[in-house]
C-alpha cells in the first residue's frame, strides 16, 4: 500500500526477531519521498535497521530497511535558518533516501542519525556485523544445504577419470578455493602444486560440472601466468590434456577466456595472459568479451541515474541503452550459452577463466550449469549452486559488496553477483515453467546480499568463513527460505529432468528487471502477477478435490445405512462457485 | 540501421548452397515438370505459375532452399514445394485459407528485386522488363520470403515476376479484390456469426444503448444515406438535437454517440465542421450541438480536438513505416547488426510513443467520464480515425463487456466498421499511387489494446494470439469486414453487384466468423486461460453506484454544475459562446505538460484501490511499461525464437489446471448435489494436456511458425565485439586494485 522497502511488506519475516540492543528514536523527522512528497514521522534506528513511520496519513507510510543496504550517509546542509539538517542515504538497492531533521537543543542527546552513521558501517567502527548477533531459530538449517562431497556424488564423482583431491584441505594450495577439488585422476597432487604456481592466485583448473552422459566437463580456473615472454608450464599443459582425455567423446578442448582479447593481452604485461594454442594442443581459445568489474559498476551507476527516482518516459529506451546494462547481461548470457552449446551439442569439455577466476568465471560456470542441469533450477539446487560456484569458490562477496564498510568509493565494489541473478531472472522470463523458485526468491536473495542479517554472503573465501565459524555464529539465508518455502515456489514449475535451456541472448528478449530495479516507483508495482491467479487455481483444485472425497465418503456411508428412507440430500454444504 | 543490401556490401554473408546443383535440376526436374496447385478456394483463379523456383529457407543461415512452384492467383502468391509435404503432427494452428507459404495479395507490403547483388525496391510500372535474380517479398504480417529466379527459364521467370508485380503493386479496382469472387461463390446462405452485433440495424443500436443505459436518440433518417455517406445507416445522437439541425450540415459536425457511462454522462465523437469566424449560422449550429451534448448529463461537456494533441495519420504512417523495418529481417547478419542499437532504434521510430499518447488521451477522457461525470465530445477532421481509437480505448478501459471476445468484436464493429473508418484507404488495399490516405490506424488501436492486455491479462477474455490473428486478418482479402471505407460504400457495392449477379445478393463473410480461418481447436487459443470470469453472484452484489445528482436534462443556469477542473466547460452560456469563437473548438486546454501529471495522479489513485478486473482498468503509461508486441513482430524471425520457452509453457500449464478443476466440478455435479453448475459452462475448452507435453518442442512464438522445423541449436550472436565498445579507461583497468583483505 505504501511506498517503501520490500522488507516491511514481509513483516512476518522479522516480527519474531529478537529486540535489538540498540534502539534510538527521533521524532519529527521528515522523509522527502520522491514519489509522495514530504512526510513527517518518527525515525527509529536499531543496530540492524532503520524504521520510519508516518502516522498522520492514510494508509500509514512505513519505511523499513536494514542498515546494511546503506552504502553512504551524506550530511547535507545544517545552515538552514530553522537549523534543519538534511541526511541523504545512498543505498545499494538502487534507492536514495533523504531525510530532514531538526536536531534537539540538547546536543548531548543522541539522534537517530548519529546512531545510524555508526551502525550502518560496523566494520569501520569496530562493531560486529548484525549477522553475528542475529539468533533467530528456524526449523530448517540452511548451512546443511550444501555439502561439497554430496554434490559431487550427485554428479557421479569421483569416477574413473576424476578424483576428489585433498590437496587444498588446509587451503595451502589456494587460499580462495574450497577444500575439496575435483581433478583428473592422472594428475598428482604434486603436479597440482606446480600448476598452482602457474595459475593466478593458485586457482588451478578444477571441475565444476560433468555431463552425466557425454562426460564433457565444465572446468574453471584463473588465467595462466604466461606473461609477455609466453612462459609455459608442462604440468598445466598436462592437466588440460588430461581434462580433454577424461572425455572420450571429444578430441578437442575449448578454453573460454571471459575477457575481451585486448584485456587478456594487456594482462600479459602484468605477468598474466591466456593460453597459447601452440602450447595447448587441440585446445581452441575463445574470448567472450565480458568487461571487468569497473565497467560493470559504472554501468549500474548509470542505470540508477536512469531509473531513480524519475524516469524520462519518452527517452526511456535510449536512456536504458546508454547504460549498457542489458548489453553486459547479453554478453554474459551469450558466453554461458556458447559454453553450454559446446558441452551439450559438441560433447566437448570447456575450461573457463577470466583474470582471477572469481567474478566473470563464477557467472559463466553457474549460468552454464543452470542451462545444462535442471537440478540447479530447483530451490535447493540453486542454493547449492550459489554455495558452490560463488561462496566456496571464493567470489569476494565482502569486497564486492563492502559489507559494513564506509568506504563507498572502494574500487573493489562491483555488482557481479547482482548481474548473475539478473541473468537468472532473464532466463526465468524466457522459460517461465522451468524454474522451481519465483521472482520473489531472487529478490529476497539480493536483498539479503546487502542486509547483513545472514552469514551466507559474508567473507571472501571458504577459508575465511571457516575461520570466522560462520556456520556456528550466523544463520544461513537458506534457513529462512527453506522454512517458508511456499513463499518462494513458482506454482508454474514443471520438472523436466533432462531439459537443456538455450535462452535467446538477443537484446530483443532481454528486459530490464522492473520489479527489482524500479520497485521503489509505486506506479511500476505489478498489480497481480500470473502466479497469483495460478495459486488461486491450485487452491480451487485442492478445495474441489476435498469435496469430491467428502462426497464419496458420504455416498459410501449412506449406502451402508440407507435402508430406511431415501431422504432428500442434505444441502448443508454451500455450493461450490462455478467459475474458477 | 539495418543494412538493406542483401549481399552487395558485405562479404560476410554466407554464400548460397543448395541441396542440388543447378545441373542436377536441369536433368532431374525437366522431364517430370509438374506444376502443383494449391487447394484453390471457391472463386480462386490461377493467373500464372512457374516451376522451378527456389525458395530460400529463412531459418537457415546457410541460405539453402527448396525447389517448387511459385504461382499467383487472384487471392494469393503461393509457393508449393516439390518435396512431398511432411505432415506435421503437432500443428495446432493452421489457417484454413492460406498456409505458411501463401501470401494473400493484400498482405504483400513491399517487393524487392536483387539485381547484380543490389537490392532495389520494386514499384509498380518500373523495372518490369528486367527481372531480378532474387525476389524478396516483405509481408504486412511481417513474414519475409526470398525467391531465387536464376534456376528458372528466362521467360517463365519474367512471367511470374511481372505477374506478381502486377497483382501486388499495381492499382486495381475494388471489384477485383478476391472477396468479390469469393462471396459470389459462397452464396447467400453463408453463415453469419450470430454472436457479434453488426450494427447495421436499428435493433443492434438500441440494444447497445439499452445495455449502457444511454438516453440518446436513434437516427433512422440515414437509412438510405440521405443525410451523409460518411455516417452509418443508423446512429445515435444527443436527444436534444432537433430534426432541423440534424440535416443542416450533411453529416459534418454531428455529435455521434459512442457510449454512456453509468452515471449518465456519455462519450460522443464528431467530425469537425470547417467554421470560419464569420459564419454565424455554422457557429450558432455548433453551439446548439454542444448544448445538446451538454444536456445529456448535468449540463457539462468537455471538447477535445484530437488533432491538437495527437499525431495525425501521416505521422502514424511514417512512424510505423520506420518501425516495421526493424522486424523485416532478411538474414542473420542483419538481425545481429540491429541488435546493437535496438532500444534507441525502436525509440527513434516514435511508434511506442504514439501508442502511449493514444492511451494517455484515452485515460484523460476516462477521467472526465469517471471522475467528473462530464460528457465528452472528441473531434477530428473526419471523425473516423483517432476518434475511433480513443473512443474504443475508453470503452475497453471502462466497460468490462468490451473485454470479452464478443464484446470486443461488437466494439470493433460499432466504432470501426459501422463507424466508417476508411479501411480501404487506410490499408491501401487497392495499391493506390497516392499514399496520402494510407495509415495503420486500426493496427495502432490493436497495439494499444495489446498494451492493456499485457498489463492486465486477467481482465481480458481474449488472448494476445487473438489480437495478432486479428491484425493479420486485416490483410486477408476474403472478408468484407475491413474492405470498405464506409457503410455507404459497402451498400453501393452490394447494389452494383446485385444487378449483374444471378446468384442473389452478395454476402461477404465477416472476419468474426473465425471458423472460416481456424478450426475449433485452434480457436481455443483465442481465449485467455487467465481470464477472471465474472461470477453471477458478484453481479448482484455489485450494484452500480448511483451518483447523487439527479439527472435533470435542463437545469436552470444557476444550478449548473461547475466542474472543478481547468479546461472544462464553464457553466455560463457566456463562456460557451466565447469558447466557440476559438478557432476549431479547443486549444484552451491545459498547458502541454500537465495532462500527463493529472492522469498520473488519476492512475495512482486508481492503483491504490483494490484491483477489480470487472471494473475500471487503467494502463500504466510510464516509459518502461510500454512494451513491444513481441508475438506479432518477432514471431517469424528464427533468431528470435526461444526454443522450448515463452508463454506457451504458462498457457499450457494453466489450461491443464483449468481442465482438472472443471473435471472435478463435473464430478461433483454428477454426484447430484449441485445442480447450480449449469450455465456458464459453455466457455470454450482450452488447450489440453497434449500441449503441455509438447511445449518443450515448441518455440516461444507458438502458435505461430509452429510448423517450422526449428533446429534446436542455440542462436549464437555474431559480431558481439561491435556491440559494446566501452572506450573509457575503466575497461582497461585491472580487476583488483588493491589486495587489502578486509575481514568481517
Amino acid at each position: 500500500t505504501e511506498v517503501g522497502s520490500a522488507f516491511h511488506s514481509w513483516g512476518a519475516l522479522y516480527e519474531n526477531t529478537r529486540l535489538p540492543a540498540v534502539n534510538v528514536l527521533s521524532k519529527d523527522v521528515t522523509y522527502i519521498c520522491p514519489f509522495v512528497g514530504a512526510l513527517r514521522g518518527i525515525l527509529t534506528v536499531t543496530n540492524y535497521r532503520l524504521f520510519f513511520r508516518c502516522i498522520n496519513r492514510e494508509p500509514a507510510f512505513l519505511l523499513d530497511l536494514p542498515l546494511g543496504v546503506i552504502s553512504k550517509v551524506d550530511k547535507i546542509g545544517g545552515a538552514s535558518s530553522r537549523g534543519d539538517v538534511s541526511y541523504g542515504l545512498v543505498c545499494k538497492d538502487m534507492r536514495n533516501l533523504r531525510f530532514v531533521y531538526k536536531p534537539p537543543e540538547d546536543s548531548l542527546q543522541k539522534s537517530a542519525f548519529d546512531v545510524l552513521t555508526k551502525f550502518a558501517f560496523p566494520n569501520s567502527n569496530n562493531l560486529p556485523l548484525f549477522a553475528f548477533e542475529y539468533d533467530q531459530v528456524f526449523p530448517e538449517n540452511g548451512w546443511k544445504v550444501y555439502d561439497a562431497l554430496a554434490e559431487y556424488k550427485r554428479q557421479g564423482l569421483p569416477n574413473e577419470s576424476w578424483r576428489i583431491s585433498k590437496v587444498n584441505d588446509h587451503y595451502e594450495l589456494c587460499d580462495s578455493y574450497p577444500a575439496s577439488l575435483v581433478v583428473p585422476v592422472t594428475i598428482t597432487d604434486e603436479e597440482l602444486r606446480r600448476v598452482a604456481a602457474f595459475r593466478a592466485k593458485g586457482r588451478i583448473p578444477v571441475l565444476s560440472w560433468i555431463h552425466p552422459e557425454s562426460q564433457a566437463a565444465v572446468v574453471r580456473s584463473s588465467q595462466p601466468m604466461s606473461g609477455v615472454s609466453g612462459k609455459r608450464c608442462k604440468e598445466d599443459e598436462k592437466l588440460l590434456q588430461a581434462i580433454m582425455d577424461a572425455n572420450a567423446q571429444s578430441h578437442k578442448l575449448f578454453i573460454f577466456d571471459a575477457r575481451p582479447s585486448v584485456n587478456a593481452a594487456a594482462n600479459k604485461m602484468k605477468g598474466g595472459g591466456c593460453e597459447s594454442e601452440d602450447a595447448y594442443q587441440n585446445a581452441e581459445l575463445v574470448f567472450l568479451d565480458i568487461h571487468n568489474i569497473h565497467v560493470m559498476r559504472e554501468s549500474l551507476r548509470k542505470l540508477r541515474e536512469v531509473v531513480y527516482p524519475n524516469i524520462e518516459d519518452s527517452h526511456w529506451l535510449s536512456n536504458l541503452e546508454s547504460t549498457h546494462w542489458l548489453e553486459h547481461i547479453k554478453l554474459i548470457l551469450a558466453g554461458a550459452l556458447r559454453m553450454a552449446d559446446k558441452v551439450e551439442s559438441g560433447r566437448t569439455s570447456v575450461v573457463v577463466h577470466c583474470s582471477d577466476g572469481w567474478d566473470r568465471t563464477a557467472q559463466l560456470t553457474s549460468l552454464t550449469m543452470i542451462m545444462l542441469d535442471a537440478h540447479y533450477r530447483t530451490v535447493t539446487g540453486f542454493q547449492t549452486l550459489i554455495d558452490k560456484e560463488w561462496v566456496s569458490f571464493g567470489h569476494r562477496f565482502q569486497q564486492r559488496v563492502g559489507h559494513g564498510d564506509q568506504n563507498h568509493t572502494d574500487a573493489d565494489r562491483s555488482p557481479i553477483f547482482l548481474q548473475f541473478i539478473d541473468c537468472v531472472w532473464q532466463m526465468t522470463q524466457q522459460f517461465p515453467a522451468a524454474f522451481e523458485f519465483n521472482e520473489y526468491f531472487l529478490i529476497t536473495v539480493l536483498d539479503h546480499l546487502y542486509s547483513c542479517l545472514f552469514g551466507t554472503f559474508l567473507c571472501n573465501s571458504e577459508q575465511q568463513r571457516v575461520r570466522e565459524e560462520l556456520s556456528k555464529r550466523t544463520v544461513s539465508l537458506w534457513s529462512l527460505v527453506n522454512s517458508q518455502l511456499e513463499e518462494f515456489v513458482n506454482p508454474l514449475y514443471v520438472h523436466y529432468s533432462s531439459h537443456v535451456l538455450l535462452p535467446s541472448v538477443s537484446i530483443r528478449h532481454l528486459q530490464l528487471w522492473l520489479t527489482y530495479y524500479i520497485r521503489w516507483n509505486p506506479r511500476m508495482r505489478p498489480q497481480e502477477p500470473v502466479h497469483q491467479r495460478y495459486k488461486e487455481l491450485l487452491a480451487k483444485r485442492a478445495e474441489l478435490q476435498k469435496r469430491v472425497e467428502e462426497l464419496q465418503r458420504d455416498v459410501a456411508n449412506r449406502a451402508s445405512v440407507s435402508s430406511e428412507r431415501a431422504g432428500s440430500p442434505t444441502r448443508s454444504i454451500t455450493p461450490v462457485q462455478t467459475f474458477v | 540501421m539495418l543494412s538493406l543490401g542483401s549481399g552487395g556490401a558485405k562479404s560476410t554473408k554466407p554464400s548460397f548452397v543448395s541441396y542440388v546443383t543447378p545441373e542436377e535440376i536441369k536433368s532431374e526436374k525437366e522431364p517430370q515438370k509438374k506444376e502443383r496447385h494449391p487447394n484453390l478456394l471457391p472463386g480462386e483463379v490461377v493467373f500464372c505459375s512457374t516451376n522451378p523456383i527456389l525458395k530460400y529457407t529463412q531459418d537457415d543461415i546457410s541460405q539453402r532452399g527448396i525447389f517448387g512452384t511459385l504461382l499467383c492467383t487472384n487471392f494469393r502468391v503461393s509457393f508449393i514445394s516439390d518435396e512431398t509435404p511432411q505432415e506435421e503432427p503437432t500443428q495446432h494452428f493452421k489457417n484454413k485459407l492460406y498456409g505458411e507459404n501463401d501470401i494473400p495479395l493484400m498482405c504483400v507490403d513491399c517487393l524487392y528485386g536483387v539485381y547484380d547483388e543490389k537490392k532495389k525496391l520494386i514499384t509498380g510500372g518500373m523495372l518490369k522488363n528486367k527481372y531480378p535474380s532474387k525476389m524478396i517479398i516483405h509481408c504486412k504480417d511481417l513474414r519475409v520470403f526470398q525467391f531465387c529466379l536464376t534456376f528458372t527459364k528466362e521467360e517463365e521467370a519474367k512471367k511470374i515476376f511481372q505477374g506478381i508485380v502486377h497483382h501486388c503493386l499495381e492499382p486495381k479496382s475494388l471489384k477485383c479484390v478476391f472477396a468479390f469472387s469469393y462471396a459470389n461463390t459462397k452464396g447467400p446462405e453463408m453463415q453469419r456469426t450470430q454472436r457479434t452485433l453488426m450494427f447495421d440495424s436499428q435493433e443492434d443500436w438500441s440494444q447497445e444503448m439499452k445495455r449502457t443505459k444511454g438516453n440518446c436518440r436513434i437516427v433512422t433518417e440515414n437509412q438510405n444515406f440521405e443525410l451523409s455517406e460518411r455516417l452509418p445507416k443508423y446512429f445515435i445522437i444527443p436527444a436534444a438535437v432537433s430534426d432541423d439541425d440534424l440535416s443542416k450540415f450533411p453529416g459534418k459536425g454531428l455529435p455521434i454517440w459512442c457510449w454512456s457511462h453509468h452515471s449518465g454522462c456519455a462519450l460522443f465523437k464528431a467530425s469537425s465542421l470547417p467554421v470560419t469566424q464569420e459564419d454565424g449560422v455554422a457557429q450558432a449550429w455548433m453551439e446548439r450541438m454542444l448544448h445538446a451534448v451538454a444536456q445529456t448529463h448535468l449540463y457539462s461537456v468537455k471538447i477535445e480536438d484530437l488533432l491538437e494533441t495527437l499525431p495525425n495519420i501521416q505521422d502514424i504512417q511514417q512512424s510505423y513505416t520506420k518501425f516495421k523495418q526493424f522486424f523485416l529481417i532478411d538474414n542473420s547478419t542483419d538481425f545481429w547488426m540491429s541488435d546493437v542499437k535496438w532500444f534507441s532504434s525502436l525509440e527513434n521510430t516514435g511508434w511506442l510513443d504514439i501508442i502511449r499518447q493514444c492511451l494517455q488521451k484515452a485515460v484523460e477522457v476516462v477521467e472526465c467520464l469517471e471522475k467528473e461525470n462530464t460528457n465528452v465530445l472528441i473531434t477530428e477532421e473526419e471523425g473516423s480515425d483517432l476518434c475511433c481509437v480513443i473512443s474504443s480505448l475508453v470503452q475497453i478501459m471502462m466497460d468490462p463487456h468490451c473485454r470479452t471476445l464478443t464484446g470486443f468484436q461488437n466494439l470493433v464493429q460499432k466504432e470501426w466498421v459501422a463507424g466508417c473508418h476508411a479501411f480501404l484507404d487506410r490499408c491501401n488495399h487497392l495499391h493506390q499511387k497516392d499514399k496520402e490516405c494510407q495509415s495503420p490506424v486500426f493496427l495502432l488501436f490493436l497495439e494499444c489494446v495489446w498494451q492493456l492486455v499485457q498489463q492486465h491479462s486477467p481482465a481480458f477474455q481474449f488472448s494476445e494470439t487473438y489480437l495478432t490473428v486479428l491484425s493479420d486478418s486485416i490483410h486477408v482479402p476474403a472478408f468484407g469486414t475491413f474492405l470498405f471505407n464506409s457503410a455507404f460504400q459497402r451498400e453501393s457495392c452490394l447494389k452494383a453487384t446485385l444487378q449483374h449477379s444471378q446468384r442473389g445478393p452478395l454476402s461477404w463473410p465477416a472476419v468474426w466468423d473465425w471458423s472460416m480461418q481456424f478450426d475449433c481447436k485452434a480457436q481455443e487459443l483465442f481465449i485467455n486461460p487467465l481470464y477472471a470470469e465474472k461470477l453471477k453472484q458478484e453481479k448482484v452484489l455489485r450494484k452500480v453506484p448511483r451518483i447523487k445528482h439527479q439527472r435533470q436534462l435542463s437545469l436552470p443556469s444557476s444550478a449548473f454544475k461547475t466542474p472543478p477542473k481547468k479546461g472544462f466547460f464553464k457553466d455560463e452560456a457566456e463562456s460557451l459562446k466565447k469558447m466557440l469563437r476559438v478557432k476549431r473548438f479547443s486549444r484552451w486546454m491545459v498547458p502541454p505538460d500537465s495532462p500527463a501529471v493529472a492522469t498520473r495522479q488519476f492512475y495512482e489513485a486508481w492503483q491504490q484501490k483494490p484491483l477489480d478486473y470487472h471494473g475500471l482498468l487503467l494502463p500504466c503509461l510510464d516509459g518502461p511499461a510500454m512494451r513491444l508486441w513481441m508475438q506479432r513482430y518477432l514471431r517469424w524471425t528464427p533468431e528470435a525464437q526461444i526454443l522450448g520457452g515463452g508463454s506457451v509453457a504458462i498457457t499450457s500449464k494453466l489450461a491443464e489446471l483449468l481442465g482438472e478443476v472443471r473435471a472435478l466440478q463435473r464430478e461433483l455435479a454428477q454426484k447430484g448435489w449441485w445442480d447450480s453448475m449449469g450455465e456458464g459452462h459453455h466457455r470454450p475448452q482450452t488447450m489440453s494436456l497434449a500441449l503441455v507435453r509438447t511445449s518443450l518442442r515448441l518455440s516461444s512464438y507458438f502458435p505461430f511458425a509452429a510448423s517450422r522445423n526449428w533446429s534446436f541449436k542455440p542462436v549464437i550472436p555474431t559480431g558481439l565485439l561491435q556491440s559494446l565498445m566501452v572506450t573509457d579507461k575503466l575497461a582497461s583497468q585491472e580487476d583488483e586494485t588493491n589486495e587489502v583483505i578486509s575481514l568481517v
